[in-house]
């Protein structure tokens, strides 16, 4: 498969006053055309800073991509002009936020809010970019498309809201849809309605996507190949049934064992010991090691590598080093 | 929409009602008047004049006789200028209004601009040195601002005139009318603007900042818009909606004239007006004047909650 994206060794750090926090460390994927990748993991663990890394969007005076290459269509990124990122913004790549309730402006209508990218990017006059908003507005699955072009995002419910926000990533023809956690601020009826309406665009468009999310459910659903990163980096990454069903590193199985299973009866559900460490005291050491069942000695001192590991599958453990073993 | 305008306009006419019992009161129950302001009347003559105007009446049939006439649009008759109320406020209160349109315009114009860039970039050295300014220009006072520009523009470089509406003697008509004002006004609008600008260039570069934080300004920077357009389209107009409250407030501000401008620059305004009755206690001016600003604030107010109505569609009245 032909890459469409492909990150180099990307690192973001934002500097604060107790000194920079590696928000993003050193971490490297591609997505080929066509192809859904998941990238999971806690809060705080990088997910979300990947995406806007990739939208030139890191905010803050503090934040800043201090390495790496983002190659879109052989095109890196990082190394384009300002303008030139501009245009590929909404237009070739374009991201959906976790937020519909915020993510729209209260003052604008939601047609004027649809044409703005039709209008900058496709050069579509005012007439034909409404016909357009019309067609996108039902494309997503909203009746009534007229009126609800003319109101205001405050008498829409958060479902309509992620749909119109689906709209508007869709309204160029994006090459790469970046979705970050589009469900998780929606109900749990409305979170496979927004899925099942982004599957079927996505079959319609051929785009690519990537879709960053903590819900596995979402993942088995949706993937095709699965990056689980923690604290900053990529601890584990694999076409998604090899995933499941060979979890590799004791967080992805952590993760999997976590998840509630329908009809399994349990007093408790399991959940991974311990807390996602604080990223100002890293040390070189492997990040998740005091919440590891399998720790090693080496683990304390040393950070392991993103190592290919059986069938297309790489993983940064020491369990899957031999090295490790004679230390 | 209908019955809330109704309310509303019922709620005004009570605080209206209200504001003219505390003004008529306040200046009518203060011992003295403008008749014992002249030390050389005899008692006798006191008594005339008293009787004249109206002043030996009972206070409650004075007040109602006050409140008549203000429905009927008089708002009574200036004893020191010989002249009604509304004649004099015809006469002056256009010329600070002219002041305060100018200076109202430029200052909001300016805040608007300058708030919204330092609020871009903010911490920026721009930024750092507008906000240096700007606690500068408010805290040095108009009259010392206002004579040093006169100082420096009118006696030492001979730019512009020291004071007043028009050069003295001048029958300048038509376009050559309009330019002497101009030229006359420049030197009191910089100085009103100087001192509004500060602020409210910081009222919207503390609204811009928390609006520039806000995801639907993430949104359109990940549409791919111009930064020209995030800034002013997006999130200008959310960070204008708290100043609505604001417009309702500067209504009366455009009437209400500036006694220390209006001195300092010899601008013929109400705000003179105002203060030289004062001296003399020519109260059915200042009664007047007084209920004036009432009920134009009374109207602003109401003028900024229909603006609220129009510019956030989320304001249902």
């Amino acid at each position: 498969m032909k890459s469409l994206l492909k990150i180099n060794n990307l690192s973001t750090h934002f500097h604060t006053e107790a000194g920079p926090i590696k928000a993003v460390n050193d971490v490297s994927f591609r997505i080929g055309e066509g192809e859904t990748v998941c990238i999971v993991g806690e809060s705080g663990c990088g997910k979300s800073i990947t995406a806007m890394s990739v939208m030139g969007l890191v905010e803050g005076p503090n934040g800043r991509v201090v390495n790496g290459q983002i190659l879109f269509d052989g095109k890196d990124l990082l190394q384009i002009g300002k303008e030139e990122l501009r245009r590929i913004r909404g237009n070739d790549i374009s991201i959906i936020f976790q937020e519909p309730m915020s993510s729209l402006n209260p003052v604008i209508t939601i047609g004027k809010q649809i044409m703005e990218p039709l209008m900058l990017h496709q050069r579509l006059n005012k007439k034909q970019a409404y016909a357009r908003t019309i067609e996108l507005i039902e494309l997503v699955g909203i009746p009534r498309a007229e009126q609800i072009a003319s109101s205001y995002p405050h008498e829409l419910s958060g479902g309509m809201l992620q749909r119109i926000m689906i709209a508007i990533a869709i309204s160029c023809g994006p090459k790469l849809l970046i979705a970050d956690e589009p469900t998780t601020a929606l109900d749990v009826t409305i979170q496979a309605q927004v899925l099942e309406t982004l599957r079927q665009i996505k079959e319609q468009s051929k785009m690519s996507m990537m879709l960053i999310t903590h819900d596995l459910g979402v993942v088995a659903e949706m993937a095709d190949y699965v990056i689980v990163m923690y604290a900053g980096k990529i601890v584990e990454q694999g076409g998604v049934v090899e995933l499941f069903e060979h979890p590799k590193h004791p967080y992805t199985r952590g993760l999997l064992k976590s998840k509630p299973v329908i009809g399994q009866r349990l007093e408790q559900l399991y959940s991974i010991p311990g807390q996602v460490p604080n990223p100002l005291e890293l040390v070189e050491s492997c990040y998740f090691h005091d919440r590891c069942e399998s720790c090693l000695p080496v683990c304390h001192t040393r950070q392991p590598q993103l190592k290919k590991s059986g069938d297309g599958q790489q993983v940064a453990c020491w369990l899957y080093e031999e090295e490790a073993q004679y230390e | 929409m209908r019955t809330y305008l109704l309310r509303r306009c019922l709620y005004m006419i009570m605080i209206l009602l209200g504001a003219s019992m505390l003004i008529f009161f306040l200046y009518s129950l203060t011992p003295g008047d403008y008749v014992d302001n002249n030390m050389n009347l005899s008692e006798q003559r006191k008594a005339e004049l008293r009787e004249i105007h109206g002043l030996d009446r009972p206070i409650i049939e004075r007040y109602i006789n006050w409140m008549a006439n203000i429905f009927k649009g008089d708002f009574g008759y200036s004893l020191a200028q010989q002249r009604s109320v509304i004649d004099l406020f015809q006469d002056y209160i256009w010329n600070s209004f002219l002041l305060a349109v100018v200076a109202t315009f430029f200052t909001w114009f300016f805040a608007v601009v300058i708030g919204v860039l330092t609020a871009y970039k903010q911490y920026s050295l721009f930024d750092t040195l507008v906000m240096i300014g700007i606690f500068a220009a408010m805290s040095i006072p108009s009259f010392f601002i206002g004579l040093f520009l006169i100082k420096v523009f009118a006696v030492d470089l001979k730019l512009l005139p020291p004071g007043g509406m028009i050069t003295t003697g001048s029958r300048a008509v038509g376009w050559e009318y309009i330019k002497d004002v101009l030229h006359h006004m420049l030197l009191p609008v910089a100085v009103m603007v100087m001192l509004g600008v500060g602020s409210l260039t910081r009222y919207f570069r503390s609204n811009m900042l928390d609006v520039i934080k806000q995801d639907y300004v993430r949104t359109a920077r990940a549409k791919g818009l111009k930064e020209r357009s995030v800034l002013f389209r997006h999130a200008l107009k959310n960070a204008m909606l708290p100043a609505i409250t604001l417009v309702g407030f500067e209504l009366p501000g455009l009437f209400g004239g500036s006694i220390i401008i209006e001195k300092i620059f010899n601008w013929p305004g109400i705000g003179q007006l105002y203060m030289q009755s004062f001296t003399v206690r020519d109260y059915p001016l200042l009664m007047g004047f007084t209920m004036f600003i009432a009920i134009l604030t009374v109207i602003g107010t109401l003028i900024s909650d229909i603006l609220y109505h129009t510019s956030d569609p989320r304001v249902r009245l």
